[in-house]
């Protein structure tokens, strides 16, 4: 009797999520690690998915530059982090909404407290600069910037803002005193490009 | 000289470095897992190339995406170019990019501000 209803709860609780999805105009969600092999999986997924909509070419490349430098900013730093907290280490959370007007990609992932100020500074730099600004940074970093074992150049938050022309809006939340969410979303809209 | 031919796939892109028959390309989509395994034939293979190099190097590129990752990597392989051309050789890049694509474009006038080397754009439909 109680299993039943709990799964009764369950199938309610899907229900919910579901709506909530749609509320939210959530196209494709995914909680887990993220590996090379889920990036191409979601790539390929979206890019068709968009071709089938007849999306223009420049937002269909757009959204998929936002998607692949969001998609591996988390398989390279998620890692880092050691949690003994099952929820919330080695993995993270990235999500596509489709609205009317635009293609959101927002991923969230759990840091540790002493990496706040510099993620702040990075993208609230790259948030100030202008379209010449960037492209002063981006060839800079690419000349100087050094890849990291993990093959990161500490490029792609310019890219990102470089291709939406958009801020890139961010939160952190907190988990513990020493651990924080970090959440990310990039917004491409139709009528810019 | 030993030839280099990589089909491309969904993430790597289609490599032919062929000093017989004077093909240099890099062509397609490049995000590879690792870029920097990727990359280092290629750039051994520049190296071996730069101590007797063809009297004219063509080098094409006719990329249609690449992540953040691989432009540091193609800069690498622009930059060994660019010692070719210092070293006194005859060398010219050819960035090919859909024409309407303006990022592609542009990523390539960039390069072509950064290295010192002869650069021609060159656009293409479809």
């Amino acid at each position: 009797m109680d299993n039943k209803k709990d799964v009764k709860g369950f199938l309610e609780f899907v229900y919910e999520f579901y709506k909530t999805m749609k509320a939210h105009e959530i196209t494709l969600v995914y909680e887990g690690e993220i590996t090379h092999q889920i990036t191409k999986a979601f790539t390929s997924l979206t890019e068709s998915n968009m071709a089938k909509d007849d999306e223009p070419g420049n937002v269909q490349r757009k959204v998929f530059h936002v998607m692949v430098e969001c998609l591996q900013n988390i398989s390279k730093h998620a890692d880092d982090f050691m949690s003994s907290d099952f929820l919330f280490s080695g993995r993270g959370i990235f999500l596509v909404s489709k609205g009317e007007n635009e293609y959101s990609v927002t991923t969230g992932n759990a840091v540790d407290n002493d990496r706040i100020e510099e993620l702040t500074n990075m993208l609230e730099t790259i948030n100030k600069m202008d379209k010449d600004g960037l492209k002063g940074l981006y060839k800079t970093q690419m000349k100087e910037g050094r890849l990291s074992d993990k093959g990161g150049a500490g490029l792609g938050f310019i890219d990102i803002k470089r291709k939406t022309g958009k801020e890139l809006e961010y939160h952190f939340l907190p988990i513990s005193n020493d651990t924080s969410f970090f959440l990310l979303t990039s917004t491409i809209s139709r009528d810019d490009i | 000289m030993e030839t280099i031919k990589i089909q491309g796939t969904e993430d790597t892109p289609k490599v032919i470095l062929d000093k017989d028959n004077d093909l240099m390309e890099i062509s397609g989509r490049s995000l590879p897992e690792d870029v920097t395994s990727f990359y280092e034939p290629v750039l051994t293979w520049l190296d071996e190339y730069s101590q007797s190099p063809n009297k004219k190097t063509i080098f094409n590129f006719k990329l249609v995406y690449f992540n953040t990752a691989s432009s540091k990597l193609l800069l690498d392989i622009l930059m060994k170019l660019e010692e070719i051309h210092e070293a006194g050789n005859d060398v010219l890049i050819r960035w090919h990019f859909p024409e309407d694509d303006e990022d592609m474009e542009e990523a390539g006038e960039e390069y072509a501000d950064i290295v010192d080397v002869p650069f021609e754009q060159v656009s293409y439909s479809g």
